[in-house]
């Protein structure tokens, strides 16, 4: 298991956002989180990488409690996420937006970058380096000099993957990647998230657009009004009864 | 739109102060001022329309014609422009440190006096009351000032922006106070006298220009170190947690560190231009260190560019050399400032030079 989640409860003063939520993720799968909006997936990836604490409830990662902790450990511990509303560094160059994910896989400090010392400047240049790779992994490094605010929605999308994967993940998470773009971004997008797994990471993906969801995932976990209501294959979730009323609604084919 | 109103309402606040004719006066000075920019903002354009041949100066040319003006300066002076130049020096360093955390890490200080205050008077009880030399107190006064800077980051650590301002504002009249009335210590209002000034290998120093010199070389050294931490991760996590505190610490940036950092690295360089301008001045007192002085050193780096390094020192050389220049005009310097720094918020928000590209 390289993730588990055990009854885990998230609520804002009466409102249960999540509520006793139970999963377990395999390594090198897709994971999909589908629910109406509401249903308190981005609460969950919020509780997950630190950025909320839960109210109960435990978080393993790769068999170690990571609950609680701040979000940085958790980056460092080897998960990354991207946001549902873009955050990138807007001011900052496409290349040092993902150079900025290297931060926890560098070590140098004042002495070194005060005297340029050649340990310095050789892990400058990796960090570099590497960025670029990620830059050309997620099909934009023409854009590596551009102002990040600068880059079409879409694009600045693929930014914040690049910039996740720079922070060498051995999970990463996905709050609707594909949001605002059109089908044939979308289509591009589905290849790139297979192709992180394909590269031995795992993904949990929040999605909206069911043609992606079904095409990719290995595992579907269906949340509403912040409860499990359904987790399986994407065969099983589309003939499961329960979600197809609770939350798409009768009369609803995939 | 917005500018024209506020030159009205300025004027009208300053009705009391200075009469119907003075007012009258100010609102035709403001308004000239504001029909000047807007020309110039539009013949800026039309030059740029015009394609200049490209002329390509090595930056690395430039800096040392700078260099060598610059170390030239003294001889062409008259002492009291010398002494201007110090002050600059002195003013430039506090900024450039100032800068490190509202240009590079986005907090806002509204009490960086206070650091400026600590540093001079640890460096002047330290070499007058224990009789260390200048050598041997500036370490320690550097010690201690980025000690208290640590110190401030503890309840500043939790809060942001506005909150933020405000808590360092009153770190600074504390500081302030503090000064004011611990006798024994401080000498209260009367300060502190008999400073003594840098020796350099046994050369004494005697005339202003020697301490230029010193000075010149402190500022170079500022420059060189926070350049340096500025492009490296240190100073990339700075800029990432000014622009969005939560994206940073998804970076896995230790946000609380850096911000530990930011303050206590920023008070290191108020502390250094403090001991530099006790043992210029031979003498301080509480009076130097108010917050109209914190909100001077604000106004040098917003005025230049937060986040610029250039931008930072044009804005600190301007607000010094200027006012002394225009000597006259001394009545006017606050409101000159005032004004000039709500056009520059109209018309360049992001200062003369700007930050980032
Ligand atoms: N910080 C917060 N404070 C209070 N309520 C919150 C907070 N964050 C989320 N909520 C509430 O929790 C519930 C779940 O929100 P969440 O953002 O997790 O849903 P979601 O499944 O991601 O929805 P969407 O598909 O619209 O992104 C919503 O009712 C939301 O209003
Ligand atoms: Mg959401």
């Amino acid at each position: 298991m390289i993730l588990e989640i055990r009854e885990l409860t998230k609520s804002f003063g009466g409102l249960k956002a999540v509520e006793e939520v139970s999963f377990k993720v395999m390594p090198g799968i897709i994971l999909s989180v589908i629910g109406p909006n509401g249903a308190g997936k981005t609460t969950l990836f919020n509780c997950l990488t630190g950025a909320l604490l839960p109210t109960k409830g435990k978080i393993f990662f790769e068999d170690k409690d990571i609950t609680g902790k701040r979000p940085y450990e958790i980056t460092e511990a080897g998960i990354a996420r991207t946001f549902q509303n873009i955050r990138i560094f807007g001011k900052m160059s496409v290349l040092e937006n993902v150079m900025i994910g290297q931060h926890s896989r560098s070590r140098e400090g004042f002495v070194g970058a005060v005297l340029r010392t050649n340990g310095f400047k050789k892990e400058e240049s990796e960090i570099k380096a590497k960025a670029y790779e990620f830059l050309e992994f997620t099909g934009i490094e023409e854009y590596a000099e551009t102002r990040a605010e600068n880059l079409p929605y879409g694009y600045q999308r693929r930014l914040e993957i690049a910039r996740a994967l720079a922070t060498e993940p051995k999970l990463i998470l996905l709050d609707e990647p594909a949001a605002g773009m059109n089908p044939q971004e979308s289509i591009e997008l589905m290849t790139l998230i297979n192709k992180i797994r394909e590269w031995g990471k795992t993904v949990i993906v929040i999605e909206h657009d069911m043609k992606v969801v079904m095409g990719i995932s290995d595992k579907i976990v269906v949340l509403d009004h912040g409860v499990k209501i359904a987790e399986g294959t994407p065969k099983e979730i589309q003939s499961n009864t329960d979600v197809i009323e609770a939350y798409l609604g009768k009369g609803f084919e995939f | 739109m917005n500018a024209l109103l506020f030159i009205l309402y300025l004027s009208f606040l300053s009705l009391p102060f200075m009469g119907i004719k003075g007012a009258l006066w100010l609102l035709a000075v403001a308004y000239s001022a504001y029909i000047f920019f807007l020309l110039i903002k539009k013949s800026s354009k039309a030059i740029k329309a015009v394609k200049l041949p490209h002329v390509r100066l090595d930056t690395k040319i430039l800096y040392a014609l700078l260099l060598v003006l610059l170390l030239a300066l003294p001889f062409g002076l008259k002492d009291y422009y010398i002494d201007v130049f110090i002050l600059a020096g002195i003013y430039i360093i506090l900024a450039l440190g100032l800068n490190v955390v509202i240009g590079f890490s986005g907090l806002l200080n509204l009490g960086f006096a206070a650091f400026y205050a600590i540093g001079a008077y640890a460096f002047a009880l330290l070499a007058v009351k224990a009789g260390l030399g200048f050598w041997g107190a500036l370490p320690l006064s550097l010690l201690i000032t980025t000690i208290s800077g640590l110190i401030l980051s503890f309840p500043a650590l939790r809060l942001h922006g506005d909150y933020l301002a405000i808590v360092t504002l009153g770190f600074g009249e504390i500081i302030h106070l503090t000064l004011n009335n611990w006798d024994e210590l401080t000498n209260g209002p009367n300060g502190i006298s008999g400073i003594p000034m840098p020796s350099l290998f046994g050369f004494e120093i005697q005339r202003l220009s020697h301490y230029y010199y010193i000075v010149f070389m402190f500022v170079l050294i500022a420059v060189f170190i926070i350049r340096g931490v500025y492009n490296s991760r240190i100073g990339r996590a700075w800029l990432a947690l000014k622009d969005d505190e939560m994206a940073a610490e998804a970076m896995g940036i230790n946000t609380t560190k850096y911000k530990f950092l930011a303050l206590s690295f920023g008070a290191l360089w108020a502390g250094l231009a403090g001991t530099l301008f006790a043992s210029k001045m031979m003498f301080i007192s509480p009076e130097s260190f108010t917050f109209m002085e914190s909100v001077f050193i604000v106004c040098m780096v917003i005025l230049g560019g937060a986040g610029s390094i250039t931008g930072v020192i044009t804005g600190s050389l301007l607000l010094i050399v200027l006012p002394e220049v225009l000597r006259e005009f001394q009545l006017y310097r606050m409101l000159a400032l005032g004004t000039g720094l709500v056009l520059m918020m109209v018309f360049r928000p992001q200062g003369l030079i700007g930050g980032r590209k």
